[in-house]
């Protein structure tokens, strides 16, 4: 096992046993998901064995170690959730540790309802669900001490307060540090009540919302050792490849075992169904050996519906779907009557929009160490993973043992972005660990990563629009045509929803702006895609088509795209207020030369956000460069502010790949692309300067990682409008779309 | 099998690997100094960089064979104490996201400060355009840089 240490943090690779034992101190804990409040087990530090795991433990050296229940993949929880917890601790952050939550849903399950108690990282949704019962846990545990103080010192716990890891009795002057505190109290079988009265007020808070605290995982992420999946190495492993099958139920022929065994250090050649193992000595071994099977295999994909899948051929066939008079949509999204009001509409738009299938491109290629038991009735596995409780429940039942007989160890990711949601590579691993009796660490070439993609979904809109005689507008309907990533991601989930892609969909709503009559539907595609969660999730592609659209209501109307969003969110505040902020921030109404500018707002579980796109255009190659992008956000209140600006940072430059470069495309149902040279990402040369703003709300802590990928597509393609009078309808905006568009 | 010398962070190491083994895999795997990431193994987008001689290279790219004789510094010694001036000034400027292609970002920034001390923003940019960062921190990678070069 990898035992190198990392400095402050991240102490991923102990386990959960050696843990609880070594640390001789307090640990707390608490149910969440179910019986939110109060419910807890007694000193489980004396009982290693116990089913509940710690979410709070104070050494008796004075470190406190916050378990935290989310993966770590760059959005930067691993910190927050634990500044959460110690701020109602009054815990000394310079003594804070996190370390990961194992997956147990029912100890660590997110109440967000989206997950209902479920636990995985996805949707930006962590801060908001956990925020509360965190401080809960964390006020709780600060409770214990000082009630384990005041029976010592034989005070009134009136009487004490508590300050950065010591408990205080300002009376008598007597100040003692939370690590000894842990040397002699004890955890009462049910912890103490903590209501809402008995949390600080935001104005009392000490490390919430601090501007000077940085990430506690940036130092290790500098020197070399933060350790991600791919970074494991467990005694007794060998390597694997994995030839991966173009799409689901294609099988290998002309598998060239024999000259691929040929390769010093391979040592097996394994056909399986969702590819070709190979397994050695060496990675280089195995990589040797994969590309000798890669340069004569075939894939029989008889009987295979993804083989008829081309993107070029889908793209007409969408529309036609679309608008076939017997297409069966299913509602999303409703505010009145949107078809009557377009019936009585004096005037109404139509626009089609349309977006490619994208690919994660999270640069630590998908990779895991499995281990089996040797009675085949449990695993270890290593790995980075957005949804452990998955992987674990995936591997059981390859298995046919129960999840608790799968132990993961988290470790950090190389970029999540959505990829490492779904399982299929814990899967694989655990199955080739299983067949051949040997520890595995699999990893993927970059060539098989892409080819095992699972693509954010290629996507279809056909929106109307219809104003009144004055003008207004009164009817909006929005209909996508799509293949349903829920239907994939969460297929219990999609059945219990009647169908409705609660990913794939997810922005088509518009619960800001005060258009009166509003639907909102989609139109499934069954093609075999194995599409998947992406950032910014179905808004990502869907604020492309809704605010580009609604650009074109604002021409029809006569009036500033500006005013047009101003007006239609005059009365919500927190909307209206990032739209302004964005506006200000670009000073709009300045013209500049060459350039033009292009707004648009967007809203993911209840963060808000506004971009403004400043752009030039090269007419003879079509290419287009944004120069300047201002984005203001409201997130509720703000945890850690640097990171929410960096997480805006990082998210609009996510935005501007997918919105300008990113398309990957599929011929016979196969991925047409294979590294970074045919599926290139933004670089720095295509930077522009981002200016970031947070606007400050009362409102609830919410997510980051997802809102600042959605406003920047349609900021681009208006702001072309506003230069060129063209119309970009066509995600990516490439060079060579941009062109065809002006011709 | 072959027995290859190869000099890391001023140690001489024994390695069995083949000569067109890329010294990748041979650092990361046999002498598991894991700070030096796989991204691509094309040479395309930069997470591999490490110093051969001072100079900056796409570790998958390169066979053992190559680096044989020269001095080859991973991100693990790059400095004594992991405070080099880019590395403090990464901190500084919170750059790290996921955080899987800083150890190339900052490989590949370090042999740029050797050769000029005050790179412009137009050299910075040209010089770190083969590392791609996909959670999107070019914008403070720049910072950190200019950043160092200042503090250096």
């Amino acid at each position: 096992m990898n035992k190198r240490s990392n400095p402050g943090i991240l102490e991923t690779t102990v386990s959960r046993r050696e843990f609880l034992a070594g640390m001789g101190g307090l640990t707390f804990t608490i149910a969440l998901g179910g019986g939110l409040l109060g419910r807890a087990s007694g000193a489980l530090a004396a009982e290693p064995a116990a089913r509940l795991s710690a979410w709070v433990t104070i050494g008796t050296d004075d470190i406190v170690t916050m378990t935290v229940p989310a993966a770590e993949m760059g959005q930067g929880t691993l910190t927050s959730l634990a500044l959460i917890l110690a701020e109602e601790l009054d815990a000394d952050w310079s003594k804070v540790k996190a370390v990961f939550a194992p997956p147990n849903p029912k100890v660590y399950g997110n109440p967000h309802p989206l997950l209902n108690g479920g636990q995985a990282s996805l949707a930006s949704i962590a801060i908001a669900g956990y925020y509360k019962p965190l401080r809960i846990n964390g006020a709780q545990a600060r409770r214990v001490l000082l009630d384990a103080v005041a029976a010592r010192w034989e005070v009134p716990v009136g009487e004490l307060t508590t300050d950065s890891n010591k408990v205080v009795h300002a009376k008598s002057g007597l100040r003692i540090a939370y690590g000894e505190i842990a040397k002699f109290a004890t955890v009462p079988a049910e912890l103490p009540k903590i209501g809402e009265s008995d949390l600080k007020k935001p104005a009392q808070f000490r490390l919430i919302g601090r501007q000077d605290i940085g990430r506690i995982d940036v130092p290790s992420k500098v020197n070399g050792s933060a350790v991600f999946g791919i970074d494991v190495q467990v005694p007794g492993m060998v390597y694997a490849s994995v030839l991966e099958s173009p799409m689901e139920g294609a099988k290998a022929e002309n598998v060239n075992a024999a000259d691929a065994m040929k390769v010093p250090g391979v040592t097996r050649v394994i056909p399986l169904p969702f590819g070709v193992a190979v397994l050695g000595t060496t990675v280089e071994a195995t990589r040797a050996g994969r590309a000798v099977l890669k340069a004569k295999v075939t894939w029989n994909t008889t009987g295979v519906d993804a083989a008829k899948f081309d993107s070029e051929k889908a793209r007409q066939e969408y529309d036609r779907d679309g608008r076939d008079p017997n297409a069966k949509p299913l509602e999303w999204f409703k505010k009145g009557d949107g078809a009557a009001a377009l019936g009585r509409a004096t005037k109404v738009l139509e626009g089609t929009y349309a977006s490619e299938h994208c690919y994660h491109a999270q640069m630590e290629p998908m990779n895991c160490v499995a281990k089996v038991a040797a009675d085949g009735q449990s695993a270890e596995i290593w790995t980075g993973t957005q949804f452990g409780a998955l992987a674990a429940g995936v591997a059981s039942g390859i298995l046919k043992t129960t999840p608790d007989k799968i132990r993961v160890h988290s470790q950090l990711l190389g970029g999540g972005y959505g990829r490492r949601i779904a399982p299929d590579i814990i899967a694989q691993a655990v199955v080739i660990a299983n067949v051949s009796k040997q520890t595995v660490k699999l990893i993927l070439t970059r060539e098989d990563d892409m080819a095992a993609a699972r693509p954010r979904p290629m996507t279809h809109h056909i929106i109307k629009a219809g104003l009144d005689a004055g003008g207004n507008l009164i009817g909006w309907h929005h209909r996508i045509v799509a293949e349903n990533v829920d239907a994939i991601a969460a297929p219990p989930r999609f059945k219990a929803s009647g169908g409705k892609d609660l990913i794939g969909w997810r922005g088509l709503e518009l619960p800001h702006y005060s258009i009166p009559n509003a639907l909102a539907e989609g139109v499934r595609e069954i093609r075999g895609m194995r599409v998947q969660p992406f950032r910014g999730i179905g808004a990502g592609h869907n604020k492309f088509a809704v605010e580009s659209f609604l650009d074109e209501v604002a021409q029809a109307k006569g009036v500033d795209p500006l005013a047009l969003r101003l007006e239609l969110t005059k009365d919500d505040a927190r909307a209206n207020a990032v739209i302004r902020a964005a506006a200000e921030m670009s000073d709009w109404k300045r013209k500049r030369k060459g350039r033009g500018l292009g707004i648009a707002f967007s809203e993911y579980h209840d963060t808000l956000a506004a971009g403004v796109a400043e752009v030039s255009l090269d007419r003879k190659t079509g290419k287009i460069r944004v120069h300047n992008y201002w984005v203001a956000v409201d997130p509720g209140l703000v945890v850690q502010p640097e990171n929410v600006h960096a997480q805006l940072e990082g998210g609009s430059v996510f935005g501007l790949s997918v919105a300008l470069i990113e398309e990957l495309t599929f011929k016979n149902g196969a991925v047409v692309q294979s590294n970074f040279h045919d599926y290139p990402v933004l670089r720095m040369s295509d930077m522009p300067q981002i200016h970031t703003r947070i606007v400050a709300s009362n409102a609830p802590p919410t997510g980051m990682g997802e809102i600042g990928v959605m406003p920047v597509a349609p900021a681009i393609a208006n702001a072309v409008f506003q230069l060129t009078g063209k119309r970009l309808r066509h995600l990516p905006m490439s060079p060579q779309r941009v062109k065809k568009a002006l011709a | 099998m072959a027995s290859v010398a190869i000099s890391v962070n001023g140690n001489t190491v024994q390695v069995e690997a083949e000569p067109e083994t890329p010294l990748l895999w041979v650092l990361r795997e046999h002498l598991k100094l894991t700070g030096t990431k796989f991204g691509c193994g094309e040479g395309l987008c930069g997470a591999c960089t490490i110093h051969l001689d001072g100079v900056a290279v796409r570790s998958c790219k390169t066979p053992i064979a190559k680096a044989q004789g020269k001095k080859i510094t991973t991100i693990e010694g790059l400095s004594a104490n992991g405070d080099h001036p880019l590395q403090k000034a990464f901190i500084a400027e919170q750059v790290p996201q996921c955080g899987y292609c800083q150890s190339g970002q900052i490989m590949q920034a370090a042999a740029l400060l050797t050769k000029n001390k005050h790179p412009k923003r137009e050299q910075i940019v040209a010089h770190m355009n083969g590392n791609i960062c996909r959670c999107g921190t070019y914008q403070r990678i720049v910072r950190a840089i200019q950043r160092a070069a200042k503090e250096a």
